[in-house]
């Protein structure tokens, strides 16, 4: 069957393999994945709602334990609001609601009982644009111990390791003291990793972050995402098919349904498998069409 | 890898494992703390409200006293006001009229200037000159009100009226006083104009030059009308301030109460009574003191009229927008 | 006929567009004399008052006490120290004030809540209310609690609420003014909504609270309306000493003297006047400065 190579080259041709045209970093993918994850986080049933808008519809998911589960699709289609809705930062947003269940070893994160700041301190989040505090590198990998209270025998040494665990150490240990904000934009990404790292998640979300930062600073962050596999489980949105390809695990592949009458644009879950099997064989017409490059 | 962190109580965990023992996510220490500091918050802010049924308070007690003892109809008709006198009479319409010719003269003044400065500055001015001439509105808004009385008494009425004009006014007039009341209020109505006027989308200008109208055909014909309702508001707002304007009439208009009907006359405005007025001795109870709030409430119901009708019309202008 | 040129797109403030119309320059005259007006308002009144009371800016000026017998001799002592005192009173007890609720209704108002709506609309009349109803509400509130209507608190106390709203409001605009995503940063972190603002949000909008504040405080500086009905603030011959003090203060006082005959009291009010200006363009500079210097550009 005739494809189009996705990986940007423009060359059309017969392939005689199955429909994966992306390249899969080997290295990457050198693990034996279960067939089904042993959950960290789960969703059964959520649809998010701002008002009577309804933005992500009856999503089910299984978020595996260190595992790098990706969540793709053209924009427009809720992954980000689905993602904000697993550390309750959507909270924030008035009127947003959440319907079904998200869990988090277990237990539902959206319990009466349940403190949403404990939640996000388990669950931490880097956002799409960079976003150091105006102050120190330092005192910015230092915030979140400070604030949730954690019993630190040496802070320098909290913030040494998280910031060797983000890959940054190197470039700033000569100048912790000085202003995040003289930092670039892959290393201020990369200090935002460092002090999400800081207050001990065992969850971090990524929402796209490295769509602000040159193909080099997402290089090393591509990089690190399989390091920080070994000590976290990692939830990223993302645009970018290959980088998908390239770190993910398993891969999840949403897209938007339109409402002809309001014009609004539902996201729902198309395809939930392993990465190799989602862009090798994808079940779903419509899984096959995006990767193929067919639209999006 | 070892962690170096402790962690929090049994509700931390440092490697994950399988649902812990007990609920992760309970409340925290923290925001117990919280709670007090939000309602100290929460109570500052409700102060405002406070304030405003203080103010009513404040001057509904003594003026229903006051009340009392004179008529309603009296006071708001009446055509003599002589409260402090052995035959005392409580017709506040020589106030009123006092506010009136103060508050007319000082628009008469800074609603041109003010809007000719306000159209300067957001449609024909540059950078540079803008950068001159806006500081010079901020200082003249910065210039205490008594400033501006003894300029009035001292500068106007003299020398500008009386000797370069060759207007005969007396030392006190309400022309002196609206005139430099007028002045003072330049900067409330250039400051809202041209705020107005430049929220005005720049593409409705360039539609109006595509046609070949000129800049002063534009701005009266195109961005004038769009800005309306910013330029409206900053007329009322500066009507307000002119009413409840106190230093200047009271070292500048004049002592006498009586109905104006020349600019030259001598007048005593609202504020000024109760400036003139509170200066003395006047012990809580009296019925001088209990005058004073009534004409105190008249003065806050006028403004507060004028101010939500400025309201109103500012919170137009946001929804169009 | 629009030519080519006219249809390219203007500069934003031009003023040699189109044809020359003899409208169109007498307009602009007429905008450039509206302008020249306020101006030349502005330079006439500062320098008649330099010149009335250049003579008076002596030593005296500050040392002496007003004076019934000797206009002369008249000094500015007792108001100087007065104006200080009271406006300290006044910003201990309105900025705390203003910032803390500006911060509430900026950051933890739920603003479609009809309450919260009435707070604001009820905080921009209290910021158009004539200054003179500030001292009736003191004079009232004064004589309710019990509290001596001539002392400096009652002053303080007045002023505080004349600048409450201005306060409010500027802590609201600062505190608008910090990005979103340094909260969403916080919050993200584990921190509660109040560590955001007093950790993050606060500090990020110090400077634009702090010239809204100056600003403020010089506005008190040269009000002095309110304090009128705290009666008895006329003659004043000695040194405010305290909260319960009597007091008098520098628009008091050149009230006081620009109302009195004597050309000897004209001079020393128009003296006092020069020394307010200075002190309020010392304070407004000051604003000026810390926002150039310390705003944040996020």
């Amino acid at each position: 069957m005739a494809t189009y190579v996705t990986d940007g080259s423009q060359s059309i041709g017969a392939h005689s393999a199955p429909v994966n045209s992306t390249t899969v970093h080997p290295d990457r993918h050198d693990r034996t994945l279960p067939t089904k994850p042993n959950p960290i986080m789960e969703c059964a049933d959520v649809s998010v709602f701002y008002g009577d808008f309804r933005a992500v519809s009856e999503v089910d998911l299984k978020f595996g334990r260190h595992e790098v589960t990706a969540l793709i699709g053209p924009s427009g289609c809720g992954k980000s609001t689905l993602l904000r809705s697993l550390n309750r930062m959507n909270d924030l947003i008035p009127g947003a609601r959440v319907e079904g269940s998200v869990t988090f070893h277990d237990q539902s994160i959206y319990h009466k009982d349940v403190d949403p700041i404990e939640v996000r301190r388990r669950i931490g989040m880097v956002f799409q644009k960079p976003n150091p505090f105006p102050k120190s590198i330092y005192d910015n990998v230092a915030y979140g111990p400070r604030v949730t209270g954690m019993k630190v025998d040496d802070m320098d040494h909290l913030v040494e390791d998280a910031l060797r665990r983000a890959a940054l150490w190197e470039e700033v240990k000569r100048k912790l003291k000085d202003s995040a904000f003289g930092l670039s934009g892959g290393q201020q990404q990369r200090l935002c990793i460092a002090r999400t790292i800081a207050v001990n998640p065992e969850v971090i979300l990524m929402d796209e972050p490295c769509s602000a930062l040159d193909p080099i600073a997402t290089s090393l962050i591509e990089d690190l995402m399989a390091e920080l596999r070994e000590d976290y489980s990692i939830i990223i949105v993302t645009h970018n098919m290959q980088q998908a390809a390239r770190i993910a695990d398993r891969t999840a592949f949403f897209t938007a349904s339109m409402d002809y009458t309001t014009g609004d644009r539902t996201g729902e879950l198309v395809e939930f498998d392993t990465t190799s099997n989602i862009f090798g064989h994808p079940k779903d017409k419509r899984t096959e069409d995006y990767i193929s490059g067919r639209f999006g | 890898m070892t962690s170096i962190v402790t962690p929090r109580g049994p509700s931390a965990e440092t490697a994950p494992s399988g649902p812990s023992p007990e609920h992760p996510l309970k409340r925290s220490q923290r925001r117990i703390g919280e709670g007090i500091a939000m309602t100290v918050l929460r109570a500052a802010a409700g102060l405002s409200v406070v304030i405003t049924v203080g103010i009513f308070v404040s001057l509904l007690i003594p003026s229903i006293s006051f009340f009392r003892e004179i008529n309603a109809w009296d006071f708001l008709t009446g055509t003599r006001w002589a409260p402090t006198f052995s035959d005392p009479d409580f017709g506040v319409f020589p106030l009123i009229t006092g506010t009136m010719w103060t508050t007319l003269i000082g628009l008469l003044i800074a609603v041109p200037i003010g809007l000719g400065a306000a159209v300067f500055l957001s449609e024909y001015a540059h950078d540079r000159v803008r950068r001159i001439f806006k500081p010079i509105l901020e200082i003249l808004a910065g210039i205490p009100s008594v400033v501006y009385g003894y300029f009035a008494l001292f500068f106007v009425a003299p020398v500008v009226l009386k000797d370069l004009l060759g207007i005969q006014v007396g030392t006190f007039s309400v022309l002196a006083a609206g005139i430099v009341l007028g002045i003072m209020i330049i900067p409330t109505v250039a400051s809202l104009s041209e705020d107005s006027l430049s929220a005005v989308p720049q593409s409705l200008r360039e539609g109006s030059y595509a046609l070949g109208a000129n800049t002063m055909r534009t701005t009266l014909r195109v961005v004038f009308p769009a800005a309306i309702s910013g330029i409206t508001a900053s007329i009322v707002l500066a009507l307000s301030r002119a009413v409840g304007e106190t230093m200047i009439v009271a070292l500048a208009a004049g002592t006498r109460a009586q109905v104006v009907t020349n600019p030259t006359d001598n007048g005593q405005t609202m504020t000024g009574f109760i400036a003139q007025t509170a200066t003395g001795e006047s012990s809580p109870g009296s019925l001088t003191y209990n005058t004073l709030f009534a004409v105190g409430l008249l003065l806050f119901v006028v403004t507060f009229v004028i101010n939500v009708i400025a309201g109103i019309i500012v919170r137009r202008i946001r929804e169009e927008y | 006929m629009t030519g080519i040129g006219q249809l390219v797109a203007p500069p934003l403030r031009a003023h040699r567009h189109g044809e020359r119309s003899a409208a169109s320059i007498v307009f602009l005259i007429a905008l450039w004399g509206a302008m020249a007006f306020a101006v030349l308002s502005l330079m006439v009144l500062l320098v008649d008052s330099f010149l009335d009371g250049s003579a008076r800016l002596d030593v005296e000026l500050f040392t002496k006490y007003t004076s019934q017998v000797l206009p002369e001799r008249a000094g500015a002592r007792a108001a100087i120290l007065g104006s200080a005192f009271v406006i300290a009173v006044t910003a201990i007890l309105a900025i705390p004030l203003g910032i803390a609720a500006g911060v509430y209704l900026e950051e933890f108002a739920d603003n479609s809540r009809w309450y919260n709506k009435l707070i604001e609309v009820n905080i921009s009349n209290l910021a158009a209310v004539p200054a003179i109803i500030y001292g009736m509400l003191t004079a009232g509130f004064a004589l309710a609690i019990g509290l001596e209507r001539r002392v400096v608190l009652a002053g303080g106390i007045a002023l505080a609420l004349l600048i409450l709203p201005v306060v409010i409001i500027a802590t609201r605009e600062a505190v608008r003014a910090v990005p979103r995503e340094i909260r969403h940063g916080s919050l993200a972190l584990g921190a509660t909504p109040l560590q955001t603002v007093w950790r993050q949000t606060l500090p990020g909008a110090v400077p634009g609270i702090a010239t809204g504040s100056i600003l403020a405080l010089s506005r008190a500086l040269g009000e002095a309306a309110p304090l009128l009905l705290l009666g008895g603030l006329v003659f004043v011959n000695y040194d405010p000493d305290g909260l319960m003090s009597g007091f008098t203060t520098l628009p008091i006082q050149i009230f006081n003297w620009a109302s009195q005959p004597q050309r000897a009291f004209q001079e020393v009010a128009s003296a006092a006047i020069i020394l307010m200006l200075v002190l309020l363009l010392i304070m407004n500079a000051l604003a000026i400065v810390i926002r150039n210097r310390y705003q944040n550009r996020w």
